[in-house]
């Protein structure tokens, strides 16, 4: 298999024309630049294996495949035709296809209801004999013999993901996305699997497969396209490049940004945290942070450390393991204990975890510090407002008024209402999960300063972050999750380098 | 933020809470102008102002003969004329407070004696009694009636007492209700608790208290009972909710079934009017001339507007209505809060019940039958999203007022009760498009 390459193009045969051909897609959202400019060309039986660290903008081309939202630049060619896929009808019209991580099926209808759902002849009866018919007949060909009249719900996961896939080829699809089909599967159902990719590639569908599983990489793909910061960094047919080359595109040069290190004392054990666990997603995991220390957490999206951090602060519940704060034993059964133990959480989901949007500035900041600002279960909102200038100041919050609902403001400055609502509390241990996830430089250079002054006043903080030059600049001590347990530390980030942190988080 | 945006929010924030306080008015000014019409003045005010024109007419030296019905209103007119005439010096030849036959009865007295009469102070009734021609010496021309003036039907005190406290127990419920539609949920069992809490009332008072004799003692008793047993069926419902992760609407709709058929098994079906004068005039009653239906109804009103806006409490029902899961990594006790929410609700449709009870003098299990509509479309109409996380107490207050007010509205012109319907439902459909319309464009 040979690499596309631009000029080639337009004097190629009918038969060698791609079957998708991306031009110049560009897409961004506010403060970020998703993709920028991005070419790709993939032809009929290719396995295009789309690989890049989080945030490297794979969802965002899917999702413009998928025709979730428009492109701003750039076009999306089928068989040499511009299409415009500008609703997800449309794009399954065009024949593309996307599996994605969490499946689209109705967990109460069976297999063949779920393949045909929305592709039914009529309004009327259905056509339950000739629909049972083809779902068989595509399941037999992907060489698969489950029960087609069993809710999906009941059927395994891989067993779902096949049913999504003939779903796909009931519609003629010809393209098929698959993103990160591997991720919730056990070995044996990997291999299944793969060898059904083989076979859909024979049957001349072109695919794009995103995964972070290099070895999946080396079996299956034809060429390999790597995407950083929004661009395509790489593009070259599989095998031409070695595992740790591919993740040297992947994290791409080190980015000179500057992390203000504080001179601060690291102390003694304050958080220990025995064998929590909570399977599937967290399994048996022990951890210490110290007075002063910043503890980085790292690891691939989905490899539990979210997971980990709500285990800490009580917003799930561990099954197993214990939590010690400078040596006394913590029960915590809800967040509410978990602040009242001097532990705070900033959740990565901003919008939907971390603010009320619907509700004030004022009110988002005092909801976990009520008890304090309030006397006699009365809020005495002349403290509320000076505590909350205070921070303002010190945050340099820019406000256009503390009564206007939050979901007015930018990003950076949701943010640092995140922020004042538990710099508020004086916690203890706070755990910043993706502190600097979609905000801007200037607002997360404000930030590196605040978590190293938090740090020198003593606090003991846990910091999950995707940017692996973030956490190696900031953090005094790594840990890397993988599959829901911590497969490593680096003691010393300043030592240490992004491969070294990717071939744990990947391996 | 640019400046244009952050100088209009707070009018644009004030008509989302307030905006129908506008309707509101704009509906009274409607039902004002439509129900424009002469109007009499009565009681002793009447009485001055007729015995005045006599004077201004006749002098001093007129031969008068008073007329009214035998109400308290028309006595106090015929005192009042009497007295400002007897002042001036006038002849009163007699004073009438009773039937046709009796003012015809004066009439044949006076004529018989052969007095001249020179004028009768009548009111805008008695006026129109149809005895004053047969006597030629007397004449329906001599009748002196109190000047009319032009006022809305709609805004006379006693029809405006009368909106007023008809609302009062729909709009104490719509307190309850309000918050518990502001958490994101619903509560369809008001209504039955409504008619359990009036017969639960009724019951106790009849049988543990003798009736109509018992003493305060077991109507406080009464009470008690009716609001414990309700009180304790919202906590039940917030239990369910929040440790049962049952949906609201599934909860209620199960108590609204329960409630009502152990109001109708407990009253076997009967209403039960053996109620003491003390209860009844709890209900009843008024003080410094308000009902007390409206003095309770505006107490808990500013109760509640309080407990939302000033109390940790409050803020903590706003926050979990408008996102639970912020809510709860924020430190807020959800189910304890919600819990809570359910039992005011609860505690309110009890009080509801026993003031209705109070109010039209009987317990009876078909009270309330559709309440929970109707209170879930003031809080509607009154800005609350039913998606939670919005609304405000006093718009609820004013929802509740102006589907009264067109109700109350529609009487007063003659229309069809039927028809009422009709509008309330197009104002209640209109609301929650209009919620829905200015979410959309929130977002």
């Amino acid at each position: 298999m040979v690499t596309a390459t631009r000029e080639a193009d337009t004097a190629r045969q009918p038969l060698d024309q791609p079957l998708l051909s991306l031009r110049g897609l560009s897409k961004s959202f506010p403060g970020v630049q998703a993709l920028n400019s991005v070419d790709l060309d993939l032809r009929r039986g290719e396995v295009i294996a789309l690989l890049g660290a989080n945030g490297a903008g794979k969802s965002t081309l899917i999702k413009l495949l998928g025709g979730a939202y428009p492109p701003d630049s750039g076009s999306i060619r089928i068989d040499g035709a511009t299409v415009q896929l500008d609703s997800p009808a449309a794009s399954s019209r065009a024949g593309l296809a996307i599996i994605y991580q969490e499946l689209n099926l109705v967990p109460q209808l069976n297999a063949w209801e779920n393949v045909f759902l929305g592709q039914e002849k009529s309004w009327g009866p259905t056509q339950k004999g000739r629909e049972r018919e083809v779902t068989s007949q595509l399941l037999q060909q992907l060489g698969q013999t489950f029960s087609i009249d069993r809710p999906c719900r009941e059927l395994a996961l891989a067993q779902q993901q096949v049913v999504e896939i003939a779903k796909s080829l009931a519609r003629k699809a010809r393209i098929l996305i698959l993103d990160e089909p591997t991720a919730m599967l056990t070995p044996r159902e990997v291999e299944r699997l793969l060898s059904l990719v083989r076979q859909l590639k024979q049957q001349g569908i072109g695919i794009i497969y995103v995964t972070h599983r290099l070895e999946e990489v080396e079996q299956l793909a034809d060429s390999v396209v790597v995407l950083r910061d929004g661009r395509r960094v790489a593009a070259a047919p599989a095998g031409s490049w070695s595992r740790a080359e591919l993740i040297e595109q992947m994290v791409g040069r080190p980015v000179t940004v500057e992390y203000p290190r504080v001179e601060k004392q690291i102390g003694a054990v304050r958080l220990e945290v025995d064998q929590i666990a909570r399977p599937p997603r967290i399994q048996a995991t022990s951890l210490n942070i110290r007075r002063g220390e910043i503890l980085g957490l790292t690891g691939l999206v989905g490899s539990g450390r979210t997971e980990l951090a709500r285990l800490l602060f009580g917003a799930d519940r561990a099954t197993s393991g214990s939590i010690k704060l400078d040596g006394k034993s913590l029960r915590i059964r809800s967040p509410r204990e978990a602040i009242d133990a001097g532990i705070c959480l900033l959740t990565e989901d901003r919008k939907h975890q971390g603010l009320v949007l619907g509700a004030s500035v004022l009110d988002n900041f005092s909801l976990p510090n009520l008890r304090h600002l309030s006397t006699a279960g009365i809020v005495q909102r002349r403290t509320e407002r000076e505590h909350f200038r205070t921070l303002t100041d010190r945050l340099r919050i820019r406000l256009p008024g503390i009564s206007n609902p939050v979901s007015q403001l930018s990003g950076g400055n949701q943010q640092k209402v995140v922020l004042a609502k538990w710099l508020e509390r004086n916690a203890e241990v706070l755990i910043f999960d993706e502190p600097t996830r979609g905000i801007d430089v200037g607002a997360k250079h404000e930030l590196y300063l605040l978590l190293g002054d938090l740090a020198r006043q003593g606090k003991s903080i846990l910091m999950i972050s995707s940017d692996l030059p973030e956490v190696l600049g900031l953090a005094d001590r790594i840990l890397v999750m993988r599959n829901g347990r911590l497969a490593g530390e680096l003691p010393d980030p300043r030592a240490s380098t992004q491969e070294q942190i990717m071939q744990l988080a990947v391996a | 933020m640019s400046n244009s945006i952050a100088s209009r929010l707070p009018l644009a924030a004030w008509l989302r809470d307030y905006g129908m306080l506008l309707v509101l008015l704009l509906l009274i000014g409607l039902f004002s102008w439509l129900t424009l019409k002469p109007q009499a003045p009565v009681g002793g005010e009447a009485g001055r102002m007729v015995a005045n024109s006599i004077l201004q007419q006749h002098g001093a030296t007129a031969r008068v003969l008073v007329v009214g019905r035998d109400t308290a209103e028309d006595r106090e007119f015929t005192t009042a004329a009497a007295t400002v005439l007897q002042a001036a010096g006038t002849t009163i030849y007699g004073q009438v407070n009773g039937s046709v036959s009796d003012a015809r009865f004066a009439l044949e007295q006076v004529v018989s004696t052969g007095l001249q009469l020179d004028a009768i102070a009548a009111n805008d009734v008695t006026a129109k009694w149809n005895i004053y021609d047969r006597f030629p010496e007397v004449g329906s021309a001599k009748c002196v009636t109190p000047q009319t003036y032009l006022w809305p039907d709609f805004l006379k005190l006693s029809n405006l007492l009368g909106v007023a406290n008809q609302t009062s127990i729909y709009a104490l419920i719509a307190i309850g209700m309000t918050m518990v539609i502001i958490t994101g949920g619903i509560d369809l069992s008001v209504g039955s608790l409504l008619a359990l809490a009036s017969v639960l009332t009724a019951l106790v008072i009849r049988d543990w208290g003798g009736g109509a004799g018992a003493s305060s003692a077991f109507v406080a008793l009464g009470i008690a009972v009716a609001l414990l047993v309700c009180g304790g069926f919202g906590a039940f419902h917030g239990l369910l909710i929040t440790v049962g992760q049952v949906p609201p609407f599934v909860v209620t709709l199960g108590t609204m079934l329960t409630a009502r058929g152990l109001a109708r098994w407990l009253s076997a079906g009967r209403s039960i009017p053996e109620l003491p004068a003390t209860f009844l005039w709890l209900g009843g009653g008024k003080t410094l001339g308000i009902p007390h239906p409206i003095l309770l109804m505006a107490g808990l009103y500013l109760a509640a507007h309080w407990l939302m806006s000033r109390t940790v409490f409050g803020r903590y029902v706003y926050a979990l209505g408008g996102n639970p899961e912020a809510a709860r990594l924020s430190g807020v006790p959800n189910q304890l809060v919600l819990t809570i929410v359910y039992t005011i609700c609860g505690l309110l449709a009890g009080l509801g019940g026993v003031i209705l009870a109070s109010q039209l003098g009987a317990g009876d299990p078909k009270f309330g039958n559709m309440y929970e509509l109707e209170v879930i479309a003031a809080a509607v109409v009154g800005g609350t999203s039913l998606r939670g996380g919005q609304g405000k107490i006093f718009g609820t207050l004013i929802g509740a007022f102006i589907i009264a007010v067109i109700g109350n509205g529609m009487n007063l012109l003659g229309l069809d009760p039927d028809l009422q319907l009709v509008v309330l439902g197009g104002v209640l459909t209109l609301a929650v498009l209009f919620d829905a319309l200015a979410r959309r464009q929130a977002n």
